[in-house]
C-alpha cells in the first residue's frame, strides 16, 4: 500500500489546522455561509435533509485493517454507528456534527486520510478495479497509476476550479471492473506489441442527465507521458469547457458538441508543447509508486484445494458463497473475496462500525491487512488463501456479511436517495429493500443469472442506473415518487446506455414490475447460458414493453 | 399554510421556527402561517437569523393540518421532519411524541 512520505503527512496535517480554523471562524460568525460553503466543500462537507454529510476518500478503493477500523471509530464516536460506503468508493457519513469534524478529519490523517477533493470541480478520488493486484486477467496493477494521478491532481493550482468536477478511472484488464467509459477520463492499462505499458486513452463519459459514453482518443500513450497527456486533456476542458450552464459544464458535453476527432486534434496540439517536459514520468519515479503497490508475499497453500473440497461437501451454504462470492486470483493457492454489504432487505453500501471493526479483524488475520471497496457497493478482501476461505466466511456469517449474491440480482447499487440526499426526488434505498427480498432465494436468483439492478433517485445518477442492466430513476412527478425503468446499460467493456422502457411506475408498482421484466426475460432466453443483457441486446425492448404495457393498451 | 425550517448552523439538525420565536428540532411546534403578511414575516425571520448564523438552508415550506398535526406536503419535507424511512430508529420520528416532551426543545 501506498505510505505518506513527510510531505504528504504535513500537507494533510496544515489542512486539517486550516479547517479546523475556518470551522472555528464559521461558528464565530466571522465569515458567512456563502464564503464558507465552497471551502467545506473543498473537504468534503455537504448538507443533506436530516444533517451534515462528510464523504471520506478511500484512494482507488483501498484501505488496510488500520484504516478501516479508524473508519469505524469515526462510525461509533461521532456518527450514529454506520458508514456508507459509495459508488466512488468512497465512504459516507450522514450524521456528523460540523463542529466535530475537524476532530473527525485529524482522526483520518492520523491514518493517513483525509476528505479533500471528495467534493467540488476538481478532479476527484481516483477509482480502480478493485479486484487490482488480485486478478488472474490484469496486465498490471492499475493503482500506481492511480496514485501518481492522485499526487497530481491533488489540490492542482490550474485545476481545482474546473467548469465541473472531473471524475478518473483506471482499469489493468481488458475485463473493465472499473467501469472506464462512463468517466471524464477513463484509462486502460495495457501492453503494446513491445510488452511495454501504457494506455488506451477514453475521454468524454458520464452520467447523470445527459448520459454519453466516452471516446476512445488514443489507443496508446506510453505510461511516461499519462500526467502530460492527461494535462493536455484537463487543460483544454478547462479552457473550452462550459461555464455557463452546469447542466452542460461536464467534459462530455464539450467532447460531443467539439466532435470526438476535433477534441483529439486539441489535446493533441496541446500535449505537443507539454511532451517530454517537466510532466514526464521518470522510470525511476513510475517504479518507486509501483514498489508501494507488490502484492504481498503469498506463501504456498496447497493445502487449499482438499480444504475447500472438504468444506464444500460439508456445508452447501459455503459451497454457494464460494460460487458466487469468491473469484480466481493470480496465484493458484489464493482467491479474492467479494464481502457482500447486500444483505437480503439491507441498505446497499452499508455498514455497522461492528462490521467495519471485523472485516479490519479479518483482512489482518488472513488477507495480508488488505481491504478494498467497490464501486458496486462491496467490500474485497483482494488476497486470501483458499485454505482459509471457510474460516473467512465462518466469520462474515457472524456479522451478516456472508450474502452468496455478488452480481447477482440483489446486488444492487443504489444511491442514498430522498431518505437522505437534499438533490434527491425519491427514494432508492426503499426500492432496493423491496426488489431484493421479492427475489431473496439465492436459487431464484442463480437461475437469473447475472444480472446488475442499479437504483438512482434523482437525474444525477449516483446509482449508475443509466449502465445497470435494469435501471431505476426515481423521479417526482405530481408531488408523488415515480420510477422509471431502462433496460441494456452496462458500464463494463461493451458499454451502453440503458434505453427507457415506457411511462414510470408508483413505488407500490416498481418491484412488480421488475419481477415482470425478470419473467420476460426467464421466458425468452435462449437457455440457462444466455444472460439477462444478452438476451436484451437480442430480443430488443419490444417483449418486455408487451409484458409491461400490454394490459393497459388493449383496456384503453 | 406554510412553515419556516432550516438547519442548525453548528450540527446541521433539522429545525422549525416556533410561535415562540425560537427553532424547535421537531416540526410540531411549528408556527404555521395562514396568509401572505404572515408568510413575509417567517421569511424575513429566517433571513434574520440565517444573518445571525444561527442556521443555514432556510426555506418556507408547504404543510398542511391533518388532526390537528402539521404535516408537510412534499415528501421531501416530510422526511426531513421524520428522518429516513428505512430507519425509523434514526432521526426525529425516534425520539418521544410531542405530548412526552413538551414544550422545551428549542434552541
Amino acid at each position: 500500500m501506498y505510505r505518506y512520505d513527510e510531505f504528504d503527512h504535513s500537507f494533510v496535517q496544515a489542512r486539517v489546522a486550516q479547517f479546523r480554523d475556518q470551522v472555528d471562524r464559521r461558528l464565530a460568525g466571522e465569515i458567512t455561509e456563502d464564503q464558507f460553503r465552497p471551502l467545506r466543500l473543498m473537504n468534503g462537507v455537504y448538507l443533506q435533509l436530516h444533517a451534515y454529510m462528510l464523504r471520506v476518500a478511500v484512494p482507488y478503493g483501498t484501505l488496510s485493517s488500520k484504516q478501516m477500523r479508524m473508519l469505524a471509530h469515526i462510525a461509533r464516536t461521532y456518527d450514529k454507528g454506520y458508514g456508507h460506503f459509495t459508488t466512488r468508493q468512497n465512504i459516507q457519513y450522514n450524521w456528523p456534527a460540523l463542529s466535530d469534524i475537524p476532530a473527525i478529519l485529524a482522526d483520518l490523517a492520523s491514518v493517513e486520510m483525509h476528505a479533500i477533493q471528495t467534493s467540488g470541480n476538481c478532479i476527484r478520488n481516483v477509482t480502480a478495479d478493485h479486484f487490482a493486484g488480485a486478478a488472474a486477467d490484469e496486465v498490471a496493477d492499475p493503482r500506481p497509476y492511480a496514485e501518481i494521478l492522485r499526487q497530481w491532481s491533488s489540490v492542482h493550482p490550474e485545476f481545482s476550479y474546473l467548469p465541473r468536477k472531473f471524475k478518473i478511472a483506471v482499469t489493468g484488464a481488458e475485463r473493465d471492473r472499473a467501469a472506464i467509459q462512463t468517466h471524464d477520463i477513463g484509462l486502460h492499462l495495457k501492453k503494446n506489441e513491445n510488452g511495454e505499458l501504457g494506455f488506451a486513452v477514453w475521454v468524454g463519459g458520464g452520467q447523470g442527465r445527459t448520459p454519453i459514453l466516452a471516446k476512445k482518443i488514443r489507443d496508446f500513450l506510453p505510461e511516461e507521458h499519462l500526467l502530460s497527456y492527461a494535462t493536455a486533456i484537463v487543460r483544454v476542458y478547462n479552457l473550452h469547457g462550459r461555464r455557463d450552464n452546469k447542466y452542460k459544464a461536464r467534459i462530455k458535453i464539450l467532447v460531443h458538441e467539439t466532435g470526438t476527432e476535433e477534441f483529439a486534434r486539441q489535446v493533441e496540439a496541446e500535449w505537443a508543447a507539454l511532451k517530454d517536459g517537466a510532466l514526464t514520468l521518470p522510470e525511476a519515479d513510475i517504479r518507486a509508486i509501483e514498489s508501494y503497490f507488490v502484492p504481498p508475499a503469498l506463501a504456498a497453500r496447497p493445502e487449499g484445494d482438499a480444504a475447500v473440497k472438504l468444506a464444500r461437501l460439508d456445508s452447501r451454504s459455503f459451497g454457494e458463497w464460494l460460487d458466487q462470492n469468491v473469484v480466481t486470483h493470480k496465484h493458484p493457492d489464493y482467491a479474492a473475496v467479494t464481502i457482500s454489504l447486500k444483505g437480503i432487505g439491507e441498505v446497499p453500501g452499508d455498514a455497522t462500525d461492528s462490521q467495519m471493526d471485523a472485516v479490519a479483524d479479518l483482512a489482518e488475520r488472513y488477507a495480508f491487512d488488505e481491504i478494498r471497496v467497490s464501486h458496486e457497493q462491496n467490500l474485497i478482501l483482494p488476497h486470501v488463501a483458499r485454505a482459509d476461505l471457510k474460516a473467512v466466511y465462518d466469520r462474515l456469517v457472524e456479522i451478516g456479511f456472508a450474502t452468496a449474491n455478488s452480481n447477482l440480482i440483489t446486488d444492487i447499487i443504489a444511491c442514498p436517495g430522498l431518505d437522505y440526499c437534499a438533490l434527491a426526488n425519491a427514494r432508492s434505498i426503499s426500492v432496493a429493500q423491496d426488489i431484493s427480498r421479492r427475489f431473496a432465494s439465492l436459487d431464484r436468483q442463480k437461475d437469473i443469472g447475472e444480472l446488475k439492478l442499479k437504483i438512482s433517485g434523482c437525474i444525477n445518477a449516483c446509482g449508475h442506473h443509466h449502465v445497470g442492466h435494469i435501471g431505476i430513476l426515481g423521479v417526482e412527478k405530481k408531488g408523488a415518487e415515480l420510477y422509471q425503468v431502462t433496460l441494456g446499460g452496462s458500464g463494463d467493456e461493451n458499454a451502453s446506455i440503458g434505453e427507457i422502457i415506457g411511462r414510470g411506475f408508483g413505488p407500490d408498482e416498481i418491484t412488480d414490475a421488475i419481477e415482470k421484466i425478470v419473467d420476460t426475460y426467464l421466458a425468452h432466453r435462449s437457455g440457462p447460458s444466455e444472460k439477462f443483457l444478452d438476451a436484451y441486446r437480442r430480443l430488443g425492448p419490444a417483449p418486455f414493453k408487451e409484458a409491461l404495457y400490454a394490459s393497459e393498451a388493449k383496456a384503453a | 399554510m406554510k412553515v419556516l425550517t432550516a438547519n442548525r448552523l453548528i450540527d446541521g439538525e433539522a429545525v422549525w421556527f416556533g410561535s415562540d420565536q425560537r427553532w424547535h428540532e421537531t416540526i410540531d411546534y411549528a408556527e404555521v402561517a395562514r396568509d401572505k403578511a404572515a408568510d413575509e414575516r417567517l421569511e424575513r425571520l429566517g433571513k434574520e437569523a440565517f444573518a445571525r448564523n444561527e442556521v443555514v438552508d432556510v426555506d418556507l415550506i408547504d404543510v398542511e393540518l391533518l388532526g390537528g398535526e402539521i404535516r408537510p406536503l412534499r415528501l421531501r419535507e416530510r422526511i426531513r421532519a421524520a428522518g429516513p424511512t428505512n430507519r425509523t430508529d434514526l432521526g426525529k420520528q425516534a425520539r418521544p411524541r410531542p405530548a412526552d416532551e413538551g414544550f422545551a426543545a428549542g434552541i
